[in-house]
Formats: structure tokens, C-alpha cells, sequence
């Protein structure tokens, strides 16, 4: 099908509009029946992804504005078709895990329209068309947080807002200002993402554009010190909010750095490598240490995303396949993991309304298999080998230790203070003695939950186990990207370097 | 003996005249029918002025573009074209407004119609002449007429604006008098290229009387426009006027002053004269910003408006300080979509308002925030329309405004103007808090009263059309950019600019 990405892209919005003539009642049934056919859809454009292409695929084009350059230009290659695949599968398991009852139906149009806001961002060739979407999806998301949210809602929708704008603002003079070169050295406009990877842009230029993407892009993932927005947002968001929140709103920011930043600007990335390594290690160590003195489960996850975004940035400034492919597989199981653990997380807050892991204690007895699957989620949250979490862990580590082993071993004690925060809650809410009588009548999981959980525990188990299906083609586009790098880079600094952290695996070979 | 002035007809251009002068004959016409026959009601009124104003719109389009006519007085080229038609078609979309539901006192008098149809003569006056003294008339003319439409609305607040608008606009237009002379006495002529020319053979001496000048046109021009430090009037003068009318005023006078604007400081600019575009640079910086962070305090929608639109007054003036044709184009586009969106802005207000009296919410204001508080839970479909509105104003894509701040960022870009852009894009960062405020109460907080004949107490079938209208135009601007701007720029290339 050639139109298929429009149609991933534009379904869930015309589902959302005709949503609006569905009864309350039919509307659950809808929405899981929409979320299906759009999970199903997106499975097909995995059939037909051709992994021997390392170039762009399932093409779209159509003209915006002709006189300024700026297209509807979609397409699809190895690093973008798996987000695609998480924010379709995540929409789908969200909304089954679903337990909110008022304004149910604006709910989920807010997350159709959502939907089609994801999969526009990651499916767009375009600047303009993904500027679109990446503004577009700060809309749904601060109607969920600020509608649905605990008792600082609005504080927080708003204060998310306003990061998240703000940022995009100013990479949005970014772009104009890429474009103006573009148009200088070529005589013609154009707002290609394709083009512009293959246009080689000035040193002095790079690090400036460089620097304001960096802004727009580090705001969205969050990066120290922007990231301070994300624990509110978290905080107050309703369990779905912080599912696709988490699961892929963050990834938007992380996936800007490896269309954008790297091909766009080797040289600038290059250069930057250090200065964001060590914001990254902020990002892991001291977000990992505030995440173990909170008394929120919820925070604590929210906070433990900002650490292993810090190692997901990491491994994509190694500036070599494996840095890159593990943290785009890093990005990938960290919206299943940490998708999973807020709904988990979600049903515990629907029994008792309280999120404080001093309410509970003891939960393993009572609830037993709500506890096995919040063990394996964590498990493989801390990265624990054998589970999806770990494969990309070690691959984002493994590429950035040829970059600096100093650095690598600092970052690696993200896997121990990851242990120490996650354990100790897991400790605090699932065993000893139960400590609240009201918690010995706590129901285990309903069917809804399981079944919303359990594919989730397959996948996390699947990947764990066998990663290639998904890692081979993410590392073939990363590998023909990185090889682009290396020729695109204007100083032969950066051409050595580049090529010296990728060599080794070479002689490996 | 005086030899006899013979005037050949033809070198008189009559035709340039025309748009004007249907408008005018519109307005004599609506007076004479008054007298004749005092029965007839505002629909007639309203349908009539349309007509005219439509069969105007229709002369404008029917002109080759850049001639003079009028012993050169008159003077119509691809701005002035662009100007009258936005002019006109703002007129067209803002005379339905009233056709209300409820009974408003303006409106039962052909008087008001009449008037309306003279301010637009003014303005279009106002865009078609280089000329500074028929500028002049024209802008007294609209000025004149646009008092007395205000002080009709016949409330407390509605007289306090047109007084507090009548003082400071004749201190304007002795400001713009001052300005002229100066000029006239430096080169000897009242027509803008010709005392650019005369200008530039002097070298622009003496310096310190053409920034005098200068300064005292911006002064002039700055307060039909609204830019800091003019701006004073703007929230009061809004919140006198009827909804429908201050909409109009956030659109159509600032289009004509932008006009002037760019005859009279752009030549100014590109010949380099030391501190005009310093002077312009901080004018349009300090508008976007104060305004801005005016704005983030009102507690009243309108206000709040008031100060957004002063703050996309200055957004459109910083095109004028960068000059160059895409500056330009992307003025008249900025403006054509600003045109819809706030037309849907104000026209929402406008369906909302309730009799002063009837006011629950403990404030001065017409239409505070707490009035729209919980909006989505009864009426999901305005609640939406305005959203995206405000969504709009503030620049979030696909809306239509994004569009235009798109290219007006890029213009400043592309000419070296890298901090005003990024001081575009921080001002719009800022903004957004104030749009979002609205929003947070439509969406966000939970309604007063499940009473949902608050927000469409004055709704009538146009009303609903043309909110229809400027909601489709926002919307689905991502389809119009394209063509739009290729004929903007073809008119803005056409006249030189």
C-alpha cells in the first residue's frame, strides 16, 4: 500500500472525530477497536518494511507550500518503524488498562488525537510537517494531565506546556535558520529532513544550530537541567497520561537527536560529545539518588525515567552503531518497561487511592500475581540480563565505553543505584508484614488488567531473550547513517573519530 | 489673464477611483433611503452595506495594478490593492455581526451603516495614496466616523473609549501633521517618493530634522497601529466597544496604518539613515514584549485580547523594520490570517454577551475568564472552536497564524535579523501562557452553571455562519498558504516593495 503511513498517521483522527457521534456506552468498545485496527496497521507496515533497505521507505509526497519548500513528506526507515510500532501498541495497551469513568468519551479522542500526533512525528520527512505534530501533541496531553490529573493538575499541564513550547520555539528559529543556509549554498528552499542529512553545513554553523535543536530537543526528553517539569507531569497526570507520556512522548525528544542532531551536524555532535556526556551522568546518577529518597511509587518511576533518558542520550552521542542502535533499543523497551510499571502502579492507585509505598507493605501475599508481574517489569527496568531492558543498556554502554571508559563506568552504576532505588521499593511495598489491615482485602488483578499486562510481560520476555528481529534492522539504518556521518563531516578531527569509535568492532570482526 | 486649465480626462485616471467611490455612493445611498422610508429594519441595512462593500472589492480586483490617476494623488499599486482588499474583506465579514439575536441600540440606526461605509472609504484612502495630505484626509475621515461608531454602543464604558480615543487620536493626527510639514519643508513636496528622492539627494540633511520627522510619523502612525508607547488607549477603547467592533478595530485601521508604514519608513530604511531602524527595532521589540507580559495579567477575555492583538501589532511592524520582499509578503499574509482568526476570536465574545445587568460573575468585566470556567462539559463543540482559536493566536501549527509567524520568522532569519527572531519566538513562548489560560478554564475547570444559554445569548444564524467561517479558514489554513502567499508576493514584487 502506498498510502499507508497517511493512513496510520490520519485514521486515529478521523476515529476521534466520528467519536464524537458514539454513545457512552459503545465507547470503550470503540476506542479498543480503533487502537486494534491502528496496532494492526502498523504491524502491516513491519511486513512490509523492506530490511534490505537501509534508505528511506514507504515514501509520501505532496506539496504545502511550493514557493518556500515546505512538503508533506512522510517516510519511514529502520529507526523510526519501531516507534511507530511502540506508540500504536502502547496507545492499544492503554487504552484496554483504561479504569477511568467520567468523561470517558473526551478522554479518548484526546488520546486518538494523540495517536495520530505520535505517529506523524516519527513518520514525517519534513521539519515543518514534524514541527507540526510535536507542537500539535502538547494539545491532547494537556487536556489528559490538566482534566484527569490529581489535585495540581493544572500546574503541572500547564508548566508542561510551557517547557515544551518554549523549547520548540526556539529550535523552531533553528530550523529557519538551516533552511536559510540550505537556501544560500543551493539556491533552492527546502525543508527535507533527507535533504538537509545530506547537505554538509558549515563548523561554525553547526554549533549553533546544533545548540538550538539541542534546547527544543532537550526540554522533550528531559534533560538536566530541564528536566524538572516531568516529575509534575508525572505526578499529576491520570495512569494513561503517564503510560504514553513516558512511553513515547519522551522518546520524540531522543529520537530529534538521531534524525536531527547526528546526521544533520557530525561535526557540532562531535564536538558537544563530553559537555552532554556529562549532563547525561548528571541526569543518571543524581536523578537515580532523588529517586530513591521519594515516598510516591509514582514519582519514583517518573524520576528513574529521567535516569535511563540519561543513559539513552548517552549511548546515542557514542556516535557508533552499537551506542546508537542499543539506545534506540533502549527507547523502545524503556516505553514498554516504564509503561508498564505506571500502569501497574495505576492499579494500585484504583484500589486505594494513594500512591505512598508507606500505605502499603506485604502486597506479595495478598496480591501475588499483581507482584510477579511488577517483579519482572522491574527486573527488567533495573536491567537484569535475559530481560528487554538490559540488551539495551548494554549496547548504549558498551558504544559509549569506546568513546571514554571513565565516563562508561560512572554511567554504569546507573544498574546498581537503579537496583538500590527500585528494590527498596519493591521492598517497602511488597514485603514484610502487612502493615495496613485495610490492605488484606485488596483484590489481585482483574482480567482487564492482566490482559493489558500480560502482553507486555511476554514482549519484555521475548526481546529479553531475542532481540534480533527488532535490533537488526534498527542497527542497519544506524550503521548506513553513521557511515554518512563520517563522509558528510567537514573536519577531518571529527572523520577520524567517528571512524576510530566504530573501528573496533571492525577488527572484532 | 489666467490661462484656462484644461484637464485632459483621461490623465485623470477616474478608475483608480472607483472602489471608493461605490463605497461612498454606498453610504449616501443608505442615508437617502432613510429618508424616504423610515420603516426599514438592520437586515436591510446590513445586506445593503454587504452588497457595496462586495461590488467594491469587485472594482478593486478589476485594475491593472501600479497607476496613478487624480493629478497623482491617487496611487494604485500592489500594496494598495492587497491593502483595500483585506480592508473590504474584513469589512464584508464584520458588517454581519449585526445581525444579533438581541436588540442593539446601534444598530437600529442607518446612521450606523452609513458611518461604517465612510470609515471604510477613509481607510481605503488611507492604502491607495502616497500622498500625504489625501493619507491625511483619509485617516481623519475613518477616525471620525470609527469615534462615533463607538460612542453608539450607547453604555458607561462605550463613551469613556470614544472620548479617551478621540483625544489621544487628535493628538495623532497633530503628530502626523507635524511630521508632514517637516518633510513638505525639507524637500518641498507631499508626496512620499518624491520627498524620498529629494531626500536622498540632500543625503538625508539636515539629519536631526529628518529623524524629527521621522519620529513624528512614527509617533502618528504608532497610535493608529498601536505600538508602545501608544498603546494606552487600546484596552479601554476595546472593552468600550461592542465585541464586533473592537474585532474590527484590531484589524482594519492597523492594516491601513501598516500601509503608511511601509511607504513612509522604508525607504527610510533601506537608505541606511542612521537610527530609524534602531528606532523601529526597539518600537516593534518593546510592543511584542510589554504587551505580552501585560496581557498574562488581565482578568477579562476582551482585555486580554486587546493587549494580544497590540502584541501582533508589533509582531507585524518588525516586518516593516526588515524590508526586504519577504518581510513584506509576509506582512500582508501574517495579517490576512490574522484577519480570520481574530474575527473567530472576537465573534465568539460577541455571541457570549449578556445584558450588563445580567452579569453573575462579580466582575467589571463583560466576559471574564470565570465565565467560559468548564465550557467543554456543556458546549463541547464551542469550547473547541474557541480553543483553536487561541491555539492560533499563540502559533501552534496547523492553525493558521502558525503559518504566518512561520514566514515572518524566517523573513528575519533570512535577512540577518537572528535575535529579533529569536525574540519572536520567546514572545510567542510567553503568550501562549495567556491563551492557555483561557483554555485551562474552558477545559479545565469545572462550570458555574449547567446553564449553557451564557455563551449563546446573542447567537443568530450568521453569527453561527461566520464563526463557521473563521473556524474553517483556521483550520484548514495549511491548504490556503501556498496559493495565498504566491499572490501576495506577486502583488508586494509588483509594486516594488
Amino acid at each position: 500500500m502506498e498510502s499507508l503511513l497517511t493512513l496510520l498517521i490520519f485514521f486515529p483522527a478521523v476515529a476521534g472525530i466520528l467519536g464524537f457521534m458514539i454513545e457512552k456506552e459503545n465507547m470503550r468498545a470503540y476506542a479498543i477497536a480503533v487502537a486494534s485496527i491502528e496496532f494492526l496497521l502498523s504491524l502491516l507496515l513491519w511486513v512490509g518494511f523492506d530490511p534490505s533497505n537501509v534508505g528511506y521507505q514507504f515514501r509520501e509526497h505532496a506539496s504545502i507550500i511550493p514557493s518556500f519548500g515546505v512538503n508533506y513528506d512522510l517516510g519511514i526507515d529502520g529507526i523510526s518503524l519501531f516507534l511507530i510500532i511502540l506508540s500504536t501498541f502502547m496507545t492499544l495497551i492503554a487504552l484496554i488498562g483504561l479504569t477511568i469513568k467520567e468523561e470517558y468519551k473526551n478522554l479518548v479522542i484526546s488520546i486518538m488525537f494523540l495517536e495520530m500526533t505520535m505517529v506523524g512525528v516519527f513518520a514525517a520527512l519534513d521539519v515543518i510537517l514534524f514541527y507540526l505534530f510535536w507542537e500539535l501533541s502538547l494539545v491532547p496531553m494537556l487536556y489528559i494531565i490538566g482534566a484527569w490529573g490529581s489535585d495540581r493538575r493544572i500546574y503541572a499541564a500547564i508548566k508542561f506546556f510551557l517547557y515544551t513550547f518554549a523549547g520548540s520555539l526556539i529550535m523552531l528559529v533553528g530550523f529557519l535558520y538551516a533552511a536559510y543556509l540550505y537556501h544560500q549554498a543551493t539556491g533552492v528552499w527546502s525543508f527535507s529532513i533527507e535533504n538537509w542529512q545530506n547537505f554538509a553545513f558549515g563548523y561554525k554553523a553547526q554549533l549553533w544550530l546544533f545548540a538550538a535543536f539541542f534546547i527544543g530537543f532537550a526540554i522533550k526528553v528531559p534533560m538536566f537541567p530541564f528536566h524538572t517539569w516531568l516529575p509534575y507531569a508525572h505526578g499529576q497526570a491520570p495512569t494513561i497520561g503517564s503510560v504514553i507520556l513516558a512511553a513515547v512522548l519522551l522518546k520524540m525528544g531522543s529520537y530529534g537527536f538521531v534524525r536531527f542532531s547526528l546526521p544533520m551536524f557530525p561535526d557540532a555532535s562531535a564536538h558537544f560529545i563530553i559537555p552532554i556526556a556529562i549532563i547525561s551522568l548528571i541526569m543518571i546518577v543524581y536523578t537515580a539518588m532523588v529517586a530513591y529518597a521519594q515516598k510516591d511509587m509514582k514519582q519514583v518511576i517518573a524520576y528513574s525515567s529521567i535516569s535511563h533518558m540519561g543513559v539513552i542520550v548517552l549511548g546515542t552521542f557514542a556516535l557508533n552503531s552499537e551506542g546508537i542502535a542499543g539506545s534506540l533499543f533502549f527507547m523502545l523497551s524503556h516505553g514498554v518497561v516504564s509503561g508498564a510499571l505506571f500502569m501497574l502502579v495505576g492499579v494500585i492507585y484504583d484500589r486505594k487511592h494513594t500512591k505512598m509505598m508507606n500505605e502499603f507493605g506485604g502486597l506479595a501475599s495478598v496480591m501475588p500475581r499483581y507482584a510477579t508481574i511488577f517483579a519482572i517489569m522491574l527486573m527488567s527496568s533495573v536491567g537484569l540480563p535475559l530481560t528487554m531492558g538490559f540488551v539495551g543498556e548494554f549496547l548504549s554502554l558498551l558504544g559509549f565505553y569506546k568513546v571514554s571508559p571513565i565516563l562508561t563506568a560512572i554511567a554504569g552504576t546507573s544498574i546498581i543505584l537503579g537496583a538500590v532505588y527500585m528494590l527498596s521499593l519493591f521492598k517497602k511495598s511488597f514485603f514484610g508484614p502487612i502493615t495496613h489491615e485495610e490492605n488484606k482485602n485488596l483484590k489481585d488483578l482483574t482480567t482487564q488488567e492482566l490482559s493489558a499486562l500480560l502482553p507486555l510481560v511476554a514482549l519484555v520476555i521475548f526481546l529479553g531473550i531475542y532481540p534480533k528481529p527488532v535490533l537488526k534492522p534498527i542497527n542497519d539504518s544506524v550503521e548506513a547513517m553513521v557511515h554518512k556521518m563520517e563522509e558528510k563531516a567537514v573536519l577531518p578531527k571529527t572523520k577520524e573519530f567517528i571512524h576510530k569509535v566504530n573501528s573496533v568492532k571492525k577488527d572484532e570482526k | 489673464m489666467i490661462n484656462p486649465i484644461s484637464v485632459d480626462m483621461a490623465s485623470l485616471n477616474i478608475a483608480t477611483l472607483a472602489p471608493m467611490s461605490i463605497i461612498i455612493l454606498g453610504a449616501l445611498a443608505i442615508i437617502i433611503i432613510d429618508l424616504i422610508s423610515g420603516k426599514l429594519t438592520k437586515s436591510f441595512y446590513v445586506m445593503i452595506s454587504e452588497l457595496f462593500i462586495l461590488l467594491a472589492l469587485g472594482a478593486v480586483f478589476g485594475f491593472n495594478s501600479n497607476s496613478r490617476g487624480m493629478f497623482d494623488m491617487m496611487l494604485i499599486d500592489g500594496i494598495a490593492m492587497l491593502g483595500q482588499a483585506i480592508i473590504l474583506i474584513a469589512s464584508a465579514l464584520f458588517i454581519p455581526l449585526a445581525l444579533t439575536s438581541k436588540r442593539f441600540h446601534e444598530f437600529s440606526y442607518p446612521e450606523f451603516f452609513a458611518l461604517f461605509l465612510f470609515m471604510i472609504a477613509g481607510f481605503q484612502f488611507m492604502v491607495a495614496s502616497d500622498n500625504l495630505i489625501l493619507i491625511f484626509i483619509g485617516l481623519e475621515t475613518a477616525s471620525l466616523s470609527l469615534y462615533t461608531l463607538i460612542a453608539m454602543h450607547n453604555r458607561d464604558r462605550s463613551f469613556e473609549a470614544a472620548i479617551k480615543y478621540f483625544t489621544m487620536g487628535a493628538m495623532a493626527a497633530g503628530f502626523y501633521v507635524f511630521g508632514a510639514m517637516i518633510f513638505y519643508a525639507l524637500t518641498g513636496s507631499v508626496e512620499i517618493h518624491k520627498i524620498a528622492a529629494s531626500l536622498e539627494l540632500n543625503h538625508f540633511q539636515p539629519i536631526s530634522a529628518v529623524l524629527l520627522a521621522t519620529v513624528f510619523m512614527l509617533g502618528a502612525i504608532g497610535f493608529k497601529i498601536s505600538l508602545v508607547p501608544f498603546q494606552t488607549w487600546v484596552p479601554d477603547v476595546y472593552e468600550g466597544a461592542s465585541a464586533a467592533l473592537a474585532g474590527y478595530m484590531s484589524i482594519v485601521p492597523k492594516i491601513a496604518g501598516f500601509v503608511v508604514a511601509m511607504r513612509l519608513f522604508e525607504f527610510l530604511v533601506h537608505a541606511d539613515v542612521p537610527w530609524v531602524q534602531d528606532m523601529l527595532w526597539w518600537v516593534a521589540v518593546l510592543t511584542m514584549t510589554l504587551t505580552n507580559i501585560m496581557a498574562l495579567v488581565q482578568k477579562g477575555v476582551k482585555r486580554m485580547l486587546a493587549y494580544s492583538s497590540i502584541s501582533h501589532a508589533g509582531f507585524a511592524m518588525s516586518a516593516i523594520l526588515i524590508g526586504t520582499t519577504q518581510a513584506n509578503s509576509s506582512l500582508f499574509f501574517y495579517w490576512i490570517l490574522f484577519t480570520f482568526t481574530n474575527l473567530g476570536a472576537f465573534t465568539m465574545l460577541w455571541v457570549s454577551r449578556h445584558k450588563a445587568k445580567e452579569n453573575k460573575f462579580g466582575s467589571r468585566f463583560d466576559h471574564p475568564y470565570e465565565k467560559f470556567s468548564g465550557m467543554i462539559k456543556i458546549q463541547p463543540v464551542n469550547a473547541v472552536i474557541m480553543a483553536m482559536f487561541m491555539l492560533s493566536l499563540a502559533g501552534v501549527p496547523p492553525f493558521s497564524l502558525f503559518w504566518g509567524k512561520l514566514y515572518l520568522m524566517s523573513s528575519a532569519v533570512n535577512a540577518g535579523f537572528i535575535t529579533l527572531a529569536i525574540i519572536m519566538g520567546i514572545n510567542s513562548a510567553i503568550s501562549v501562557y495567556y491563551y492557555l489560560k483561557l483554555i485551562v478554564y474552558m477545559f479545565l475547570k469545572e462550570p458555574h452553571t449547567n446553564d449553557g444559554t451564557i455563551y449563546m445569548k446573542n447567537a443568530s444564524t450568521t453569527l453561527k455562519t461566520i464563526i463557521g467561517l473563521a473556524a474553517f479558514a483556521t483550520l484548514f489554513a495549511i491548504f490556503t498558504t501556498g496559493p495565498l502567499l504566491e499572490m501576495i508576493t506577486k502583488y508586494v514584487i509588483a509594486s516594488g516593495y
